[in-house]
């Protein structure tokens, strides 16, 4: 039964349907290839009895005619969403042994939809890394290889866990999480398809704050449509945000295949950076070429604060983490190391706790917030942040649609390769993304080649404020004309 | 703007982080070289820029105010890492 894994959930949805097969037999291969593939390091924690009796239940609801639009799909789910009753650590060891009481909204309502829970997924510690390697369950390996080389390669991160797996079919899809580029970036090292939706759009709450101003849930899939059927699952008003916006969740499936003619697509001049390589300059115009000739017309736009986003992300994301990550006290929940007094096991617990990224990142965010120095630093990167979201305000007021950027500025890199000395070497990973998060706008990764060692290179796509329709409707080009990419198996 | 080995240990013990002393040049290093790639940011004009405050400009949503929620004590404690009852415990803070 193994092929079952090589369905899109589209395809998967249809043969339970038809009865081709039942969600616990799709549930049982995905559980053996999970099993085959542990060397990938994907999963944190498989749950293989709660998957199987969330599929019998799913089973029976297909049987009586009862079937929510996800029933049977197994899934992964990233470690920073909090399941009730599953241990969730953000893979962190401060958050420890935590088994949470309570269940995500996002989760809760792909469970209410009948998706299957699978197990918990791999990401960097807080989400705070673009490689997957800040993990306190070690790094995650990318199913795709150079071609002619066994070197084990990211799957970027911070949802590297959730890429890995969805591109390696050990499950049909998986939620992950956005600040920077955690949705995007993995997804095209991996050629699955990710997408960042609105901020606002799903629900925040039940999943690790990272930076809450920039956060966002979405899923990482096989295909645009696949992604599409989770988005419309995991999105929606939720009175527990208060940031989540109350506007009704649309059909994201029916704007896959819809005509783009006439749309009008921004290629933005600042995203043309010295040294980029020729090959993604060249994916770039293919991509480019794609939608002209479905019938979108391209225009060239610009974004002139685009250089001060990273910057500024590295002010405003720490900033906030060191607020977020006050909780971690050692007292309520998770790690403690003993101290003389309260303050001592404090400091105690977090040096104990925190791996040397989110250290280093709790830390930089205090600085930038302390007396004398929050003008300088934090409120000014706030300035620059209306700036920023100015640029594509005034690019969409010129009737532009979506934004045609590449996802990232190289392919996937080895374990161990980069930001050793230089933390801002691994940041840069994200130089295409994060404009996305710091606009609050929808973004979508969609695999659109590879590279000269056989390596996947995507495209992104953004759009305006909740109109992720586009984005999908743009992403089914790509997809069309690109193809879709599956590594060869040597794990 | 750099920081020095004094600043360093100030901001550890404002974040709440131990650090020993051999940890110190290198955090150091790393600090300022975030310090430094931010340090472009200077240059932006900002005159008469508002920060942002709300990336989606929407209502700051209101509840009702009245109890909705409440008695699972048990469930606040569970992942405790030392309780008595429905207590946290922590070292002695009065003397």
């Amino acid at each position: 039964m193994t092929d079952l894994t090589s369905l899109t959930l589209a395809e998967a949805r249809k043969g339970l349907a038809d009865k081709t097969f039942t969600s616990l037999e799709l549930t049982d291969a995905h559980l053996s290839a999970i099993e085959a593939a542990r060397v990938l390091n994907a999963f944190v924690m498989e749950t293989p009895d709660q998957a199987r009796a969330m599929a019998r239940e799913a089973d029976n609801k297909i049987a009586k005619g009862d079937a929510g639009p996800l029933a049977g799909i197994p899934l992964g789910i990233k470690d920073l969403f909090a399941t009730k009753g599953v241990r969730t650590t953000a893979c962190s060891k401060i958050l420890g042994n935590f088994v949470p009481t309570y269940e995500s909204t996002v989760t809760s309502q792909l469970w209410r939809d009948g998706a299957v829970m699978l197990g918990k997924l791999n990401n960097d510690e807080f989400a705070m890394g673009s490689a997957n390697e800040t993990s306190c369950f070690g790094p995650v390996g990318n199913p795709w290889r150079r071609e002619g080389s066994n070197t084990t390669l990211v799957p970027g991160g911070s949802s590297g866990g959730s890429a890995s797996a969805v591109a390696a079919l050990l499950c049909m899809g998986a939620t992950a999480t956005d600040t920077g580029g955690s949705i995007r970036q993995p997804a095209a090292f991996t050629a699955t398809v990710g997408i960042k939706p609105t901020y606002g759009r799903c629900s925040r709450w039940g999943i690790v704050a990272f930076a809450s101003s920039l956060d966002q849930a979405g899923p990482i899939a096989r295909s645009v449509r696949d992604s599409a059927m989770l988005l419309r699952s995991m999105a929606g008003h939720d009175p527990k945000d208060t940031t989540s916006v109350d506007i009704p969740v649309p059909d994201y499936e029916a704007a896959i295949g819809k005509s783009v003619k006439g749309m009008k697509i921004g290629i933005p001049k600042e995203y043309r950076l010295d040294g980029m390589p020729a090959e993604i300059e060249k994916l770039w115009e293919a991509g480019a070429a794609w939608l002209r000739s479905a019938g979108a017309e391209l225009v060239e736009v610009s974004l002139p604060h685009t250089k001060y986003a990273l910057p500024a992300y590295y002010i405003v994301a720490p900033a906030e983490a060191s607020s977020n990550l006050a909780r971690y006290d050692g007292v309520r929940y998770g790690l403690r190391e003993q101290g003389r007094n309260i303050i001592e096991l404090y400091e105690n617990t977090r040096a104990e706790g925190f791996g040397a990224e989110v250290r280093r990142r709790v830390m930089i965010g205090t600085y930038v917030l302390s007396a004398g120095y929050y003008d300088a630093y934090y409120l000014r990167a706030q300035k620059v942040r209306t700036l920023i979201k100015k640029d594509f305000e005034d690019c969409f007021a010129k009737g532009v649609d979506a934004i045609l950027t590449p996802a990232t500025p190289s392919a996937a890199f080895g374990i161990g390769e980069k930001g050793g000395a230089d933390p801002v070497e691994m940041y840069l990973n994200d130089i295409f993304t994060v404009t996305v998060n710091m606009a609050g706008l929808p973004g979508i990764a969609v695999p659109a080649g590879k590279d000269a060692q056989g390596l996947p290179l995507g495209l992104q796509l953004i759009g305006r404020p909740f109109e992720e329709e586009t984005l999908f409707s743009l992403g089914e080009v790509i997809e069309q004309a690109a193809g879709r990419f599956t590594p060869a198996r040597w794990w | 703007m750099s920081v020095d080995a004094a600043t360093v240990r100030r901001i550890a013990h404002l974040a709440r982080i131990a650090v020993s002393e051999d940890e110190v040049p290198h955090l150091q290093g790393e600090l300022n070289a975030m310090l430094a790639f931010v340090e472009q940011l200077s240059e932006v004009n900002v005159e008469g820029v508002e920060p942002m405050t709300s990336v989606t400009p929407m209502q700051m949503k209101k509840r009702q105010d009245v109890v909705n929620d409440g008695e699972i004590a048990d469930d606040i404690v569970a992942n405790a890492p030392a309780t008595e009852g429905h207590f946290f415990l922590v070292p002695k803070v009065v003397e």
